[in-house]
């Protein structure tokens, strides 16, 4: 299994490195960018699998924990200090290196915090707002974390609408770029994750990377170690897993506030490549879309799911669905629970030979 | 080694478990039997702490338990099997036994995602364990065979090996028998002593008399809720009560 | 406060109050009858409105209404004709998104009928400025409408619930199916009927709010979310409870206007969601111990 994992990853980066050599010789590179953004929602949709593939929770409030992770590090790192500047709580943060001076688009000088410190504080808020949400709702059985977190992402929605400071209907923009390799460091430029067209191959790269860490972390977890036994086998039966001495509640707790980090990561690299966010990226409609990817994904499977999660974004965001974009995602939802509950991989599952084959595993 | 004192469970007007009161000593294996309706399955889930107390006391090494949650209970060395089987769907069989293990793990949530070597060992010991239990009960070639697709019996030895991973020391059989054919039966019969001589405590709910009498140590009969007769099984079968209510009133024992 | 304030504030409160309650009793009857939340209640209340409004631009009001009451009823049978019916022994979390699938699908498709434009139906008697004054308090004959129509929504329900034969089949659905088709009830027409009975209460609530909330395509998910909280408040599957917390919830809503800005009300609802969750997760006047039993 473990040499089935790496064959899959090997094409997985195989095609990868593909996709790009095809777009620069061909000249299309504009795709990577579109390419770059669907990945980083393919972080999201691999988390929220590991939630409601394997846990079986699910949530309907994953735009918003994107959203917090996209909106905290972009107010973060565009909220200008300079004139706090004198403030000994901010002069002291100064000197612990989370600070630094910057100028905008229109040449304005701005210190705010570094993109690394935001970055830190955003993922540790998603985790604690996750924990709010998840403490009451996940000692219940049954599906309450649908209700709660659609009720969580509808807030979260308002707040971005309605916040002066998160820019109102405008969102934030102007965000600096994620500074990755100090130019310090190997004399040349630095590496940061920004729309630049500069670094668009270099951006391309680093949001596969940071998918495919993700994803390999989450395959470590589901498929060879106890907790993720515990998670798969709570989905199934909750009381047949309490009853081997899996902590349930705490269980779905661990995995919702993990798969909530995944989105504020998505969220934040996101927000540092597009350089802004807009309230649109916390609708709830964003979030049944994220459903819909891991639903079509086939549920239990982290790599339908990748695939199926970046292959229709990347779609979506070329504008493919026109006017009809979330409709067509409500359809997919629709269509994949009704025929295909397994996921399209399984579709031909009644077909008697694949009965023969050996049995398979995630 | 348990112990029950006073034990009661009401839903609403109905005494379902009635003022019982009870002790498992270890190293033996207790039955409780009695007609269908007599409150075995509260019980049970009583002891295996799935449901509230209405009020008396269970204690398991003379401490309080009944207020523990299930899985407490598991890291206290509880181990069970369901009447009505619960395997764990899309789980290999080998995978659903490592289940049964996992109060035996301490990697967490994040060293899961790091496969660091003391990780590793541990899981390999836990797969080792399993393994072992599976070939305690003639099963170790089915090891990664999907646990949903097996025949009936199998997956009660699946289910038993689950219960067994966990290295229990006292092991809750909830109707170990239902649904198997007199061979299985007797088959389990064996394979429940090899277990006690392991050092295993047992305490099984039981409908099958036969089973009951050829194994038991020691035997609670319960009747509409209440304790009716505890005793040796070569007694409890002469004992008229418990003939009564199995038989009907005019029966007369052979002699 | 002034007393004026207070009144205004009660009277908005209940008026709201009375919506949530008919949206929470939609959720409990179809709990009660397939163990699931229904994601696209919000969004019959949608539809009634919308329909409503465009039907009376040719006919009287009162047909309007009964058209898009009716339309809506048909609305929720298809939907459990084609996405329920037919699935065998499906999952919870299946039936779950199959609702929020045909939430969607319903929400989209009130879009591109209707666009993205804020609607509302003509107020029933007089118009936005016509009140009644009794008192202290000023009421709007819509309002007066809103708790008539709600009332009678509930009494007739409970009427049907107790006293008819159809009524009583189907509470034997809800307390055990198995058993229920034992008896020689169809539970799968039960099941249809639940939803067309949910559907046709969201429209009628749906009607009669329009002309004070305004109807848009995509006003449904935030009244199911206010209409879940009641129904949990109530303890989930208890009809009556759930009026009581659907009032509760609405006066509440309106009361908060004091602390809280206007854009986080729905935010009201969710705490107080979560509270409850926390710390009374069977509801107000729910048992835990009868909601142990229950699959949801």
């Amino acid at each position: 299994m473990l040499g089935q994992i790496r064959t899959r990853l090997g094409a997985v980066v195989a095609s990868v490195v593909l996709l790009q050599l095809l777009t620069t010789f061909t000249g299309t590179e504009y795709y990577l960018t579109q390419l770059t953004m669907s990945a980083y929602y393919g972080l999201l949709v691999i988390g929220l699998c590991a939630l409601m593939g394997y846990a079986g929770q699910i949530s309907i409030g994953h735009a918003g924990f994107f959203a917090i992770g996209g909106y905290l590090s972009a107010l973060l790192t565009t909220y200008n200090l300079t004139p706090h500047a004198e403030n000994s709580a901010i002069a002291l943060l100064n000197q612990a290196g989370l600070l630094f001076t910057w100028e905008n688009l229109y040449g304005e000088s701005l210190l705010t915090f570094t993109p690394w410190a935001a970055a830190l504080a955003a993922l540790v808020c998603a985790a604690l707002v996750a924990l709010l949400v998840g403490i009451p709702v996940l000692k219940l059985r049954g599906h309450y974390l649908a209700m709660a977190t659609l009720g969580f992402g509808t807030i979260i929605y308002r707040m971005a609408l309605a916040l002066p400071i998160l820019g109102e209907a405008d969102g934030i923009a102007d965000v600096p770029g994620f500074i990755l390799i100090p130019a310090s460091l190997f004399g040349g430029e630095a590496l940061m994750i920004s729309g630049e067209g500069d670094f668009r191959i270099f951006n391309y790269y680093v949001a596969w990377a940071v998918v495919l860490a993700g994803l390999v972390l989450l395959m470590n977890l589901m498929t060879r170690s106890r907790s993720g036994r515990a998670l798969r086998a709570l989905h199934s039966s909750e009381e047949a897993a309490e009853a081997c001495g899996v902590n349930t509640s705490r269980a779905k707790l661990q995995v919702f506030v993990l798969s909530a980090v995944y989105a504020a990561l998505a969220g934040v690299l996101l927000t540092h490549f597009k350089g802004g966010i807009g309230p649109e990226e916390a609708t709830v409609m964003k979030s049944v879309r994220y459903v819909a990817l891991v639903a079509v994904g086939g549920m239990t499977s982290l790599w339908g799911t990748l695939f199926m999660g970046v292959g229709l974004s990347f779609l979506s965001l070329r504008g493919v669905f026109g006017s009809y974009d979330d409709a067509v995602f409500g359809l997919i939802l629709l269509a994949v629970m009704l025929f295909a509950p397994g996921g399209l991989s399984q579709l031909n599952s009644h077909i008697p030979w694949r009965r023969l084959l050996p049995y398979r595993r995630a | 080694m348990l112990e029950l004192y006073q034990v009661r469970k009401h839903f609403g007007g109905l005494r379902a478990v009635d003022d019982v009161s009870f002790t498992v000593d270890a190293g033996c294996i207790k039955g409780v039997i009695g007609p269908n309706g007599a409150g075995k399955s509260t019980l049970f889930n009583l002891i295996a702490c799935n449901i509230p107390l209405s009020s008396g006391t269970i204690r398991f090494d003379n401490r309080e338990i009944q207020r523990l949650k299930p899985y407490q209970t598991a890291e206290l060395g509880f181990a069970r099997t369901f009447q009505n089987i619960k395997l764990f769907a899309d789980m290999s069989v080998l995978e659903c036994v490592m289940v049964g293990a996992h109060s035996k793990g301490r990697a967490g949530f994040l060293a899961g995602m790091l496969p660091l070597p003391q990780h590793r060992r541990e899981e390999a010991a836990i797969r080792r364990k399993s393994m072992e239990c599976l070939e305690f009960l003639g099963i170790a070639d089915l090891a990664e065979s999907p646990a949903e697709a097996l025949a009936f019996g199998q997956q009660r030895a699946v289910e038993l090996a689950r219960a067994l991973a966990a290295e229990p020391r006292l092991l809750l059989l909830d109707e170990p028998a239902a649904g198997l054919n007199i061979y299985e039966t007797a088959e389990l019969g064996r394979l429940i002593k090899t277990i006690r001589e392991q050092g295993v405590t047992v305490l099984l709910v039981e409908h099958d008399m036969s089973l009951v009498m050829d194994i038991c140590d020691e035997i609670v009969v319960l009747s509409s809720g209440r304790k009716l007769a505890e005793d040796i099984p070569s007694r409890i079968q002469h004992n008229a009560e418990v003939i009564a209510i199995y038989l009907g009133e005019d029966y007369e024992p052979a002699r | 406060m002034s007393p004026e304030l207070f009144f205004q504030y009660l009277v908005a409160g209940i008026t709201y109050g009375a919506v949530y309650a008919v949206v929470a009793i939609g959720f409990n009857i179809i709990y009660n009858s397939t163990g699931i939340i229904n994601f696209a209640q919000g969004e019959f209340v949608m539809l009634g409105g919308m329909i409503a409004i465009t039907f009376a631009q040719w006919l009287p009001l009162f047909w309007a209404i009964s058209a898009a009451v009716a339309i809506t009823m048909l609305i929720g049978a298809l939907m459990e004709l084609c996405c329920i019916r037919w699935l065998r022994n499906p999952g919870i979390l299946q039936m779950l998104i199959i609702t929020i699938g045909v939430s969607i699908l319903l929400r989209e498709a009130a879009l591109h009928i209707w666009g993205e434009g804020i609607r509302s139906l003509p107020y029933f008697y007089g118009d936005a400025i016509t009140a009644w004054t009794f008192g202290p308090v000023r009421l709007s004959p819509q309002v007066i409408w809103v708790l008539l129509a709600c009332g009678c929504i509930v009494l007739a329900l409970q009427a049907f619930f107790n006293r008819s034969a159809l009524g009583r089949e189907m509470r034997a659905c809800a307390v055990n199916r198995t058993a229920a088709s034992l008896c020689g009830i169809k539970t799968h027409n039960m099941v249809t009927l639940s939803f067309v009975l949910s559907a046709g209460m969201g429209a009628m609530a749906g009607c009669m709010i329009s002309p004070i909330t305004y109807t848009q395509y995509d006003s449904g998910a935030s009244l199911a979310l206010k209409g879940f909280t009641a129904a949990i408040i109530g303890g989930l599957g208890n009809s009556m409870a759930a009026v009581a917390a659907g009032l509760l919830l609405g006066i509440l809503e309106a009361f908060s206007i004091t602390v809280v800005p206007l854009a986080f009300q729905d935010a009201v609802a969710v705490t107080l969601l979560l509270l409850i969750l926390f710390i009374k997760p069977h509801g107000l006047f729910g048992s835990s111990e009868a909601a142990r039993l229950k699959a949801f």
